[in-house]
């Protein structure tokens, strides 16, 4: 694609940023928000905040798949590796902050946990080392789930289950609604997990409450039109479901990676570290396919977990209702060295997108 | 790059390739795919991708008459 590059091209994000001013409110605050950590990455590495009039916001909800996975099931993970199970995982979650252990405490302490860069090379390793039992911490929202079904509707080895941890986007959407005082006047809609849910969706939001949303790419010119986009409908008191990502997200999705998710999955209520229990907002493989599923298969299921450490925020980054800055730990007791929250262990969590460039903590 | 079945080699751009599983999208060689994990998760569109570009050069013309 020789055109790429103008999705980044600093001349058309200036002549962008022009445009957003002409369709700015000239008074009054007007507040997006979205709901994906490679978007808070693109708007923080980019700085394109810097562009947007004063009163205009961004804010960064629920985007970390990592980081919203509660305790209880980093525990159960922790559980299983000093039993004797290989935990394998995506690198990002071996950091995150259990009860009292994460999976890299546990590790150091002895047990058998191996990062992998895809589910397969799990699968593969299970195959190549029989005698021992596998378990794979899938975790991530449906841009990554539809991989765990495929998986999981495939040929496994005996010797490999889930530790399913799959959560999905529009009902974490709906919550942030509901916070009265975020007072949100629009949706930029995450790209990726589009690309497989395609619009539908989203057309909750806005014919029940009349929320505008645009779903983005993830170059900072996507971004900005779709701060334009929004802003635009905004002015004009509208509500629509626009798509600013066509050349990725189509308006039936993937309709493939929705039918496996379908056959692996029920849906069901989970719990989000920082936020709580929320309806229809979480994966649970079929009792058909329990045998994959470790929690049935090794008996543990962990209630209840501590979520956040003393003086950590992570609860309100995670909504968006303050900034990584606002935290009292915020680079001082917490770094992304030294993490106390979750939101600090992911590269898609926000605080370690801001850690990780200085004008953000300016 | 190449198919084979479900596996693809995938050209990430500056010499790196990579085995790509396939099965969760209609991929022919040739096209762009939009990788995760290890699994194409959609075929990337080169038309809209211009038309994208396009429609912003018309949006940001609109009004500079």
């Amino acid at each position: 694609m020789a055109d790429n590059l103008r999705f980044r091209n600093p001349e058309l994000a200036h002549s962008i940023a022009q445009k957003i001013k002409t369709v700015a409110p000239k008074k009054g605050m007007v507040k997006f928000c979205h709901v994906c950590g490679t978007h808070e990455w693109t708007i923080t590495h980019y700085g394109l905040r810097s562009l947007l009039p004063e009163n205009v916001e961004v804010i960064a909800g629920p985007g970390c798949p990592v980081c919203i996975v509660p305790a209880a099931e980093i525990d159960e993970a922790v559980q299983l590796a000093q039993k004797g199970v290989v935990i394998t995982c995506f690198g990002d979650v071996l950091r995150v902050p259990g009860s009292q252990s994460s999976l890299l405490e546990a590790k150091a302490a002895g047990a058998d946990v191996r990062i992998v860069y895809a589910v397969s090379d799990a699968v593969e390793m299970a195959k190549s080392e029989p005698a021992k039992q596998f378990v794979f911490s899938a975790v991530g929202f449906e841009t990554t789930a539809p991989i765990t079904a495929v998986e999981a509707l495939g040929d496994l080895p005996k010797n490999f289950s889930f530790l399913v941890s799959h959560r999905l986007i529009p009902p974490a959407m709906e919550l942030l609604l509901g916070v009265g005082d975020l007072q949100i006047d629009g949706f930029i809609a995450p790209g990726h997990v589009s690309a497989i849910i395609g619009l539908k969706p989203y057309e909750l939001f806005t014919r029940v409450y009349r929320m505008p949303t645009v779903v983005a790419g993830f170059e900072p010119n996507d971004v900005l039109m779709s701060i334009y986009m929004l802003l635009k409908q905004h002015s004009e008191h509208d509500a629509q479901l626009e798509n600013e990502y066509s050349r990725v997200v189509k308006p039936e999705g993937n309709p493939k990676a929705i039918e496996v998710m379908k056959k692996a999955f029920t849906v069901t209520a989970g719990n989000w570290r920082g936020i709580g229990r929320l309806p229809d907002s979480a994966l649970q493989l079929r009792p058909s396919l329990a045998q994959y599923d470790a929690r049935e298969k090794f008996d543990v299921h962990v209630k209840e977990g501590k979520d956040i450490n003393f003086g950590c925020e992570c609860h309100l980054v995670i909504i968006g209702k303050i900034k990584p800055k606002e935290c009292p730990l915020f680079m001082k007791a917490c770094t992304p060295t030294k993490p106390v929250g979750a939101c600090m262990v992911s590269s898609e969590g926000t605080c370690r997108v801001w850690a990780k460039n200085a004008a953000a903590q300016a | 790059m190449s198919l084979d079945g479900t596996k693809a080699h995938v050209d990430f751009g500056q010499g790196v390739l990579r085995e790509v599983n396939v099965s969760l999208v209609e991929a022919k060689v040739g096209e762009y795919v939009l990788v995760h994990a290890g699994y194409a998760i959609q075929v990337l569109e080169e038309n809209e991708a211009l038309e994208t570009l396009s429609l912003w050069n018309e949006v940001l013309a609109a009004g500079q008459e």
